[in-house]
């Protein structure tokens, strides 16, 4: 009765298949994604040994910080990266600055970026008045600006950097969830989608398993261009007195207390700058590769 | 078109003894990919005489879209390029032409029309644009003469009210209506060379019968040379003089169209000849089943099917029109048997298989294995459809491109909790077997397997719940006919070891033919006959069935009509204003159960 079916042999797949490298090793193995790997290392590390790494006090004014005249001392032996307005080390500040950046950069856009693929995705995949709900409140908070919402919760809570990063976190999902929501909605449109269904797959799974993998190169994304947008809107805030309280250094406000100075004294706006650039710039890279190591499609491919 | 304006009138007069209109030889085209250079075209020589239809026939891959690029020097930058040969338009070496001269021979002396009309027209420029501007940009004529050109153009391809017609957009337009404005378009220029690719493929039969026989009208009168490049040897048989079979790049046999069919010299090309469902060619299994004869309680019955979508519309977005996908219908499938839902898109013969499949909400009764899903909570429901799987048409498509295909056949196992890790994995690979995959095939991702096995991953997946039923929506569709022919052999042989029965869907009559126990044809959401298989194809009672059979393209040069069956009209549309609902077809039994709607 089991009579042999003629194996299909017109292309037969690659058949020798290496085990999985785990996602790490692949990732190591990358040079654009070590680079990444290594920036983001070593501003960890200084944010974390910033008290052993520098000698100076982050908030101390110091005497030979200034010129006779009273204006920042440009980059020299002394001071590596010169010093700010007040006569203060710049690299300190940049270090110890890595602290708040690292935790608004990371935390705040990452609490962001859950709420928005969140609410995209439930929105995008359930229509209805769910999702035509959903997303009149993400219009109204879109067209609410962030800035004047964001002072008002400041205003509510008493100002610490954990309330900062809430505050942002709340004020920036909202691109996120638009931007996933078109993209689920068009996913939910594929046969696939309509085959897990036939297979009796329930929603959470469909949303989990199939739908939000497809999603990984648009959080990724999103995700790395949120790091520069918190970090400076930290700053914003900080600058209208409801972020991080000066004298706390954040790389952000290192920026907006300089930025008038920026043609008399440019390093002051130039280093904390390169110091966001370089951070957005390593978690792009290493999103980069996590998006074509975690797609089997981009498998054997450079 | 009509005598009046035209440059190479007389051109086209001329006797078809004089040189050839293209010569292409030693053509070699590489593709860089991530392996280094790939010849996809591998010295091919080719001439074409005027007036003449060469066919280029081969399945997917076989690089017979890339000849044609490579004559319009079209082909995708900078990833494919000619690696060697020559192509000659008349006296002029095309390779030697820069940019800004080969544009003026496109369109003008060499035109191409493509698969998809949708998609080669422009959607947001009204077709009397679009004709003018490629008229005018290849003559000298003044808008207005350019516009009366367009006009003879249309009225050439047939297409009534053509004046009006030029202030609407592609989307107003059926797609056999897109393909003959593509049509006209190339042709409003009278080139010397027309190069169709895949022309009738995504139309309808009867649809594809009248575009055919356009082309071959319009052909004889403008005495144009012809390129029809297509994987449907019905098509070639129709319409070639000549016939050049390609595989894997390369020419595998050339010949006269009667010589190919009567004498293929090469392996390959028996092969695909073998391979071409002929209507006809359907094996008598009918005796055997009517032998079985006690009726056994059906796998799936639907009762009075009704499955509306309303349209919205307005200024208040409020419901003002209404689809009328499928009206009133009533079939029952008994378990080993198979049923070929036909007709052609639009009938609603896919919405059928969703409602059944649970994808769409609708009214009326579906009982499957004896139990109502209308009447069952939502986790009963869920058991009842374990019963039920499909197949859709596009293997890649229908499978998650994130999944290995081993974890995708597990799914549904995985869903319905059954058997343990181990087990469903023992359970897997014996699947993967079963249809004609190795096990080790498992840890592979869809997108590393050809068209015919991921369809045969999507079989696995569609069996691993032992199902009552497996509705098949186009599923052999998208394949090539070898393919094509394995796969349908699969499934009656999964047949015949599970008992399980298929629901078939598909606008193939040669296919539905070969493999179906009884057909239903639908036409605009309603059944009009439905029969066994024999007495559907050998007393077809209503004239659209009659027209469906009749305008399949049979693969025998000797069989050739002089005349497609016409369409008067377009096919009318099921979307209806609110309140209106389409008239009932009352089906009346002419003996065996052979059911023909009343009025025919």
């Amino acid at each position: 009765m089991t009579s042999p079916i003629a194996p299909d042999l017109t292309a037969p797949g690659r058949m020798p298949v290496k085990p999985r490298a785990g996602v790490w090793r692949r990732l190591v193995r990358r040079r654009l994604a070590l680079l990444g790997l290594v920036i983001v290392t070593i501003v960890v590390a200084g944010a974390v040994l910033a008290p052993w790494l520098t000698g100076y006090d982050p908030n101390e004014q110091m005497f030979d910080g200034l010129t006779i005249e009273g204006s920042p001392l440009p980059p020299d032996a002394k001071f590596w990266l010169g010093t700010d307005l007040l006569g203060r080390d710049l690299l300190t500040r940049i270090l110890y600055g890595a602290r708040t950046s690292l935790i608004i950069g990371i935390v705040a856009n990452g609490v962001a970026l859950l709420i928005g693929t969140l609410v995209g995705v439930v929105a995008g995949y359930f229509r209805g008045w769910i999702g035509s709900a959903l997303m009149r409140f993400t219009d109204l908070m879109m067209a609410f600006p962030a800035l004047l919402l964001a002072i008002c919760l400041a205003a509510v809570f008493e100002p610490s950097l954990w309330i900062v990063a809430m505050v942002i976190a709340l004020v920036n999902w909202v691109q996120t969830a638009r931007v996933i929501y078109t993209e689920t909605s068009s996913l939910a449109e594929r046969e696939f989608i309509d085959a897990e269904r036939t297979i009796g797959a329930s929603a959470p799974r469909i949303l989990f398993r199939h739908i939000l993998p497809h999603l990984l190169p648009t959080i990724i994304v999103w995700g790395t261009l949120g790091i520069s947008t918190t970090v400076l809107l930290e700053a914003t805030l900080s600058f209208l007195g409801i972020g991080v309280q000066p004298p706390t250094a954040s790389w952000g406000n290192i920026i907006f207390e300089n930025q008038t100075y920026f043609q008399a004294a440019p390093w002051l706006v130039f280093f904390p700058g390169a110091a966001i650039l370089a951070l957005a710039l390593a978690f792009n890279l290493i999103g980069d590769a996590l998006r074509d190591i975690l797609d089997p499609t981009q498998r054997g491919r450079a | 078109m009509t005598a009046g304006a035209g440059k190479k009138r007389t051109g086209a007069a001329a006797p078809v003894t004089a040189g050839p209109v293209l010569d292409i030889a030693g053509l070699s085209v590489s593709v860089r990919g991530e392996d280094g250079e790939r010849e996809v075209v591998s010295d091919l020589s080719l001439t074409l005489a005027r007036g003449e239809t060469l066919c280029i026939a081969g399945e997917s891959g076989s690089g017979k879209s890339m000849t044609a690029l490579a004559i319009m020097q079209l082909l995708p930058q900078p990833a494919a390029h000619i690696s060697a040969g020559r192509i000659r338009l008349g006296d002029t070496d095309l390779a030697d032409l820069d940019d800004r001269q080969m544009r003026r021979i496109r369109g003008d002396r060499i035109a191409m029309i493509f698969q998809e009309p949708m998609t080669s027209l422009n959607p947001v420029l009204s077709i009397g644009r679009q004709l003018t501007e490629s008229i005018e940009a290849h003559t000298s004529l003044s808008q207005s003469e350019a516009r009366q050109r367009a006009i003879e153009a249309l009225k050439a391809v047939r297409i009534s009210e053509a004046e009006s017609r030029l202030k609407q957009f592609p989307h107003e337009l059926s797609g056999g209506m897109r393909q003959r404005v593509m049509i006209a378009m190339a042709l409003a220029l009278e080139p010397d060379v027309l190069i169709a690719d895949e022309p009738t493929t995504a139309l309808d039969v009867t649809v594809q019968g009248e575009v055919l026989e356009l082309l071959r009208d319009l052909q004889r009168q403008h005495g144009t040379s012809v390129i029809l490049i297509t994987h449907d040897m019905g098509v070639v048989a129709e319409m070639a003089d000549r016939v050049i079979i390609m595989r894997h790049g390369r020419m595998v046999e050339e010949g006269k169209t009667a010589d190919i069919f009567a004498r293929p010299q090469a392996d390959y090309t028996r092969e695909l000849l073998a391979a071409v469902p002929r209507i006809g060619s359907g094996v008598g299994r009918q005796k055997s089943r009517d032998a079985e004869a006690a009726t056994p309680a059906n796998v799936a019955e639907v009762r009075d099917l009704h499955v509306r979508f309303d349209l919205h519309g307005g200024f208040f977005g409020r419901v003002n029109r209404r689809v009328h996908a499928v009206e009133g219908v009533s079939f029952s499938i008994a378990p080993n048997e198979t049923l070929a839902l036909v007709g052609e898109s639009g009938c609603g013969k896919s919405t059928i298989a969703k409602a059944l499949a649970g994808l769409v909400p609708y009214s009326g009764d579906i009982v499957i294995g004896g139990r109502n899903l209308s009447g069952l909570g939502r986790d009963e429901r869920k058991a009842v459809r374990r019963d039920v799987q499909m197949i859709f048409q596009d293997p890649y498509a229908s499978l998650d491109p994130r999944m290995r295909v081993g974890d995708l056949v597990a799914e549904p196992l995985l869903i319905h909790g059954i058997a343990s890790k181990d087990e469903r994995s023992q359970r897997v690979a014996a699947l993967f077997e079963r249809v004609g995959l190795s096990a080790d095939q498992m840890e592979l991702y869809p997108h590393e397997f050809s068209g015919g096995q991921r369809q045969r991953v999507c079989i696995a997946r569609a069996l691993a719940l032992r199902p009552k039923l497996i509705i098949a929506d186009e599923s052999v569709s998208a394949l090539d006919v070898s393919v094509q022919a394995r796969v349908l052999d699969l499934l009656k042989e999964l047949q015949r070891e599970f008992g399980v029965a298929y629901l078939f869907i598909s606008h193939d009559m040669a296919v539905v033919e070969n493999i179906s126990d009884r057909v239903a044809v639908m036409y605009l959401g309603q059944i009009v006959e439905m029969g066994t298989r024999d007495q559907l194809f050998s007393n077809p009672r209503h004239p659209y069935t009659r027209r469906l059979i009749e305008a399949v393209p049979v693969a025998d040069p000797g069989k050739r009509r002089s005349r497609f069956a016409r369409l008067d009209q377009e096919i009318p549309s099921s979307t209806r204003k609110i309140g209106e609902t389409p008239a009932r077809l009352v089906l009346s039994d002419v003996g065996g159960g052979h059911l023909v709607a009343a009025g025919s």
